[in-house]
């Protein structure tokens, strides 16, 4: 599934503009734990957190991350959304919680690990 | 996993391939107009055996050498195309990952689809099995080529140095306590790694030990360097900086164990797993550090031959 249908179907509004979102979403991990987040996302996962600094945008690229869901309606920082547009990472938001928008994403047949 | 990643990449390419990219763009069509007769030297002269009907640019049918038999038994072969052909046309769209095509496929028992551009409804294409099977090995075999330079890339400068040992040192300069930079160096770093032609799970692994380390820096110091020593056998990745120090290392190594202060916390950093992270992902790892003097980690990469 894309992220533009993801998009489509749970009404994310879109943040970071000139971002790729026909890109192939792969899974998705829960945490606002940075170092979680580096240790067990995988390459094409969706990243669901409450974390609006700019930091979320580099674990993004280390990662090959295929995208970042703020939760909560929470507005990226400026920086955030700059640096995001640089390195080409798409950010969206929910007003769901992460429970929520995690929930409606396995709805949609997204899992947390990697399809084999 | 590692097993099923034969299986896995062709799978994987059904997602990534588009209907457009594999289909046939040259497409033969007939008129409704034309009779039946016509598509005995139209489908003998092209080998084929169906062919979309079209009028004025719209797809309106379908007809295939099916239809074409059924008509020769009956000995209507003077038949115009519009009355023998299928009107209620099964479409993919443009747009469409292969995998879509696939199930329609199996679902349907059909041996070819129109393709259609979603916007202005237009034929652009027609796709069958054949298709599908054709652009998949052919990509197969570009992805193979790809990995075949990738490892030309990452040894030819060493082979082509002659020296009795080479090293390539990459060093980056960080700054403590500054967030708003933190994980740029190990950005760069994993760009041109990959530049480099390293293999991509070798990257992705220095990447995460080098974001580790540098957050370290950039919470706990003022300063500090990340450098990557870059051999023949494999990747050094060395962080150090004139910091606190750390006074207990077995307990810093402990999942969990922090002592990054409240605001950081809420940052998302210091949850106590940098270290385990970085070990993790290293072949060794070896952390010294001194209180009051700073902090020496040193982790190794071996380069295995014909892997990662």
């Amino acid at each position: 599934m894309t992220l533009d249908e993801i998009v489509r179907e749970l009404s994310l509004s879109v943040k970071s503009c000139g971002a790729d979102l026909s890109r192939d979403v792969l899974g998705a991990y829960a945490s606002d734990l940075l170092s979680d987040v580096m240790a067990h996302a995988e390459k094409g996962f969706l990243w669901i957190t409450l974390q609006i600094h700019q930091n979320i945008v580099a674990v993004a690229v280390l990662k090959e991350l295929a995208g970042i869901v703020i939760v909560n309606n929470r507005e990226p920082e400026a920086g955030t959304l700059s640096k995001a547009e640089q390195e080409r990472v798409p950010i969206v938001v929910t007003e769901l919680s992460t429970f929520e928008i995690a929930g409606r994403l396995y709805q949609l047949g997204l899992r947390g690990q990697v399809r084999c | 996993m590692e097993q099923s990643q034969g299986i896995g990449r062709v799978q994987e390419l059904t997602y990534e391939l588009k209907v457009e990219e594999v289909m046939t763009r040259n497409v033969v069509t007939v008129s409704p107009d034309n009779r039946v007769s016509d598509l005995r030297e139209l489908f003998r002269v092209n080998r084929i055996s169906g062919t979309p009907v079209v009028d004025a640019g719209r797809l309106v049918g379908i007809i295939s050498i099916e239809d074409f038999i059924k008509c020769l038994a009956n000995g209507e072969m003077d038949c115009r195309v519009r009355d023998r052909m299928t009107s209620k046309v099964e479409v993919l769209y443009a747009g469409e990952p292969v995998v879509h095509a696939i199930n329609r496929f199996q679902v349907s028992g059909y041996g070819r689809f129109p393709v259609l551009d979603r916007e202005s409804g237009r034929l652009i294409g027609i796709l069958s099995k054949g298709d599908i099977i054709r652009a998949l090995l052919k990509k197969l075999e570009i992805d193979y080529q790809e990995e075949e330079i990738h490892r030309y890339r990452a040894s030819h400068i060493f082979e082509d140095t002659v020296a009795d040992r080479t090293s390539l040192t990459l060093e980056y300069d960080i700054k403590g306590k500054d967030f708003d930079n933190a994980g740029k160096a190990s950005s760069s770093l994993k760009r041109t790694l990959s530049r480099l032609g390293f293999h991509p799970q070798l990257v992705r692994r220095v990447a995460i030990a080098s974001y580790e380390a540098e957050m370290n820096i950039v919470v706990f110091t003022d300063q500090g360097r990340i450098s990557a020593i870059v051999q023949t056998d494999g990747i050094v990745l060395r962080a150090a900086d004139r910091g606190p120090g750390i006074p207990d290392i077995e307990l810093a190594m402990q999942p969990g164990y922090s002592t990054a202060p409240e605001w950081v916390r809420e940052l998302g950093f210091g949850a106590g797993m940098g270290l385990c992270n970085i070990k993790k992902s290293a072949d060794e790892m070896e952390l010294r550090s001194e209180v009051g003097k700073g902090t020496d980690l040193r982790v190794t990469f071996h380069l295995k031959k014909g892997g990662p």
